[in-house]
């Protein structure tokens, strides 16, 4: 077994709003191994991104991590004091977003953005972080890189942005990069630019990816393991080709079946799938493991 | 950018012209003029009227009389003020060094109070602060100005803390340069804090609505995931963010400053231009008011253009054109 870099045990975060409480994410387990990818699949609200804000410790009121370890090399996260992890965000964990257009501050060059991220976590500042920065726009793939520095977030298309925001995330050698579906918002062809970029850079630079997406054909090329999630929790987890090849649970069936041809994945959400659990099931969550490393939810088995 | 101030500039020209013949048929909607109030007086003789109103050019056609003013202003002499008997450009030219003083003094003094409560009651929302602050606000936008200007005159008269009116003591001209700032300073202090009030609840609300909106934005969440602090957070990226608009804004909220600023110049005798326009109208002295409307429009124009100059330093998406 490779070395355990994630563990997310019994994970809940509730939104507790007006009208009533939220379990977004409730009783979430899973592991990340050093270099892995983790593909977390799910249709749209079914807690993806709550679930990597909640390794971040970025879910804001009226939301809160009610329960639950996220350990990180050892290390539950939720112990940590706000600087401490501070100083994980961005160093070891580095997150993109689904939303490249707004995901950089308009008022600032791409490069102050870069030189922010390694002034908090290598300290380097001036000349020697330019010359970093510039370095980490030309390894993802960003033309004239020494003037590029200087253009305005508004200057650049989207895929070029959604490049700067991987230069920004990469910049600290993190070892794990959570990816929340990094493409969705890109033209296709952009798309797989981008995908063939994480590739290339997951290899190179010795990271994890934990990689948000409702797209399965996404997850067939570039996951190691998979997490199906839906309502809030994990229904099946197993390796990939595990999971294309004996799809145990009904919810995971569904989404295969709903999976679009590989070049012309869909930009708006799956429709929702008419699997339900029955009543009696809904308490239980207990993942069963019904061959090496593939877990089922109990009820479903 | 130089040629876009200058292009700006040019094209004021038309327009303070207008204002200058607007402003001159105002002045013409009450019957009379300047030399009535003479006529009425048995001590001036007949003569003596008659020689001024031709020096005056006042027994000329209205037409004429504009148009030959018209053509004096455009080489920087705009006529003489019947009142003070000097040029109109040097009356009008003091009051608007304290007309400047006292709006730019009361700008500072708002902002300076409004951005950092904004800021402050946006991230602490819904507390004790924010909660006074809706109370205050509520109290500031419904007195009226010019009842907290008598206010206030009331409270320096009561305890004399602070001059009744004016914006120099009568041994002003005997200071040394320290002790003048010092004068200065201490009769602008209840002006400014009148008028500065005024725009501070406005402000503030507005500052913690930019706020609020630019907080819930993507690129705050992705500052926060760089691993920057929530002061960081909020300091540079979602503040700067958050005042961009108010520039915006600033520029139509000048005409209210100035308005106000008459406003508190009436009431508290402060010698600013709004005072010197209800004077110039009221003792129907022609050129001064023609001045000091035209002043008044340069002083709005000039204000926006800073505004928009300010806006496309600050902001790299807007271009001048
Ligand atoms: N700020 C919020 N306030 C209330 N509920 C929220 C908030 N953010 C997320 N949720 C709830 O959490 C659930 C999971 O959301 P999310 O993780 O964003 O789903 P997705 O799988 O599409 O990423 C949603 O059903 C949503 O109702
Ligand atoms: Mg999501």
């Amino acid at each position: 077994m490779s070395e355990q870099l994630l563990q997310v045990r019994n994970l809940q975060t509730q939104f507790f709003t007006d009208d009533g409480i939220i379990k977004a994410v409730d009783d979430v387990s899973f592991e990340m191994a050093r270099r892995e990818t983790l593909g977390i699949v799910g249709e749209s609200g079914s807690g993806k991104s709550v679930t990597s804000l909640s390794v971040m410790r970025l879910v804001l009121p009226p939301g809160r991590i009610t329960g639950g370890e996220i350990n990180w090399k050892g290390r539950d996260l939720r112990k940590l004091s706000e600087a401490e992890m501070r100083a994980i965000r961005g160093d070891d964990i580095a997150m993109i977003f689904q939303e490249p257009m707004t995901s950089l501050d308009p008022l600032y060059t791409v490069g102050n953005h870069i030189e922010e991220a390694l002034r908090l976590h290598q300290n380097l500042r001036g000349d020697a972080a330019r010359q970093r920065a510039i370095a980490a726009l030309d390894d993802v793939g960003i033309p004239d890189a020494a003037r590029r520095i200087d253009a305005y977030p508004h200057q650049m298309s989207g895929g070029m942005r959604q490049r700067v925001m991987i230069a920004i995330a990469l910049s600290c050698n993190p070892d794990l990069l959570i990816a929340d579906e990094p493409t969705t918002a890109l033209d296709v062809t952009v798309q797989a630019k981008v995908l063939d970029l994480m590739k290339d850079l997951r290899v190179q630079r010795d990271m994890a990816i934990m990689l948000i997406t409702h797209n399965m054909g996404l997850v067939a090329e570039m996951c190691d393991r998979v997490a199906v999630m839906h309502r809030g929790k994990i229904v099946e987890s197993a390796d990939v080709n595990q999971i294309f090849a004996n799809p145990a649970h009904p919810y995971t069936r569904g989404l295969l079946r709903s999976i679009p041809t590989l070049d012309s994945a869909p930009k708006t959400p799956l429709p929702t799938l008419d699997w339900q659990p029955e009543p009696h099931q809904k308490e239980q969550s207990h993942l069963v493991e019904i061959a090496p490393r593939h877990w089922v939810s109990a009820w479903a088995a | 950018m130089l040629r876009f101030i200058l292009k700006r500039l040019l094209l004021m020209v038309p327009l303070v012209i207008g204002i200058s013949l607007l402003s001159f048929c105002v002045m013409q909607l009450a019957p009379g003029d300047y030399l009535d109030q003479l006529r009425g007086d048995p001590q001036i003789r007949p003569e003596t009227i008659e020689r001024l109103s031709q020096q005056y050019g006042l027994d000329k056609p209205k037409a004429t009389q504009y148009v030959l003013w018209l053509v004096n202003a455009l080489q920087g002499n705009f006529g003489p003020s019947f009142t003070y008997k000097i040029g109109v450009f040097e009356v009008i030219m003091q009051r608007v060094y304290y007309t400047l003083l006292l709006a730019v003094c009361s700008l500072i003094f708002s902002w300076s109070i409004a951005i950092p409560m904004g800021i402050y009651i946006a991230t602490h929302r819904n507390g004790l602060a924010d909660r006074l602050m809706n109370f205050v606000a509520f109290a500031g936008i419904s007195l009226p100005g010019f009842f907290v200007a008598l206010l206030a005159m009331k409270l320096a008269q009561q305890t004399g803390w602070f001059p009744v009116g004016g914006a120099s003591s009568p041994n002003y001209e005997q200071m040394s340069w320290l002790g003048k700032v010092r004068d200065t300073g201490w009769h602008l202090l209840l002006p400014v804090l009148v008028l500065g009030t005024r725009g501070v609840s406005g402000l503030m609300r507005q500052m913690r609505g930019n706020l609020l909106d630019v907080l819930s934005e993507n690129f705050i969440m992705a500052a926060r995931a760089r691993g920057l602090a929530e002061r960081g957070v909020v300091l540079k990226h979602a503040t700067r963010n958050a005042i961009n608009p108010l520039i915006t804004i600033f520029g139509y909220e000048l005409s209210g400053l100035l308005a106000g600023a008459a406003l508190v110049e009436i009431v508290m005798s402060w010698p600013g231009l709004g005072r010197l326009l209800l004077e110039s109208v009221t003792g129907r002295d022609l050129y001064v008011a023609m001045g000091a409307f035209v002043m008044g429009a340069t002083l709005l124009i000039i204000g926006n253009l800073i505004a928009d100059v300010l806006l496309a330093v600050t902001d790299p998406r807007i271009k001048f054109s």
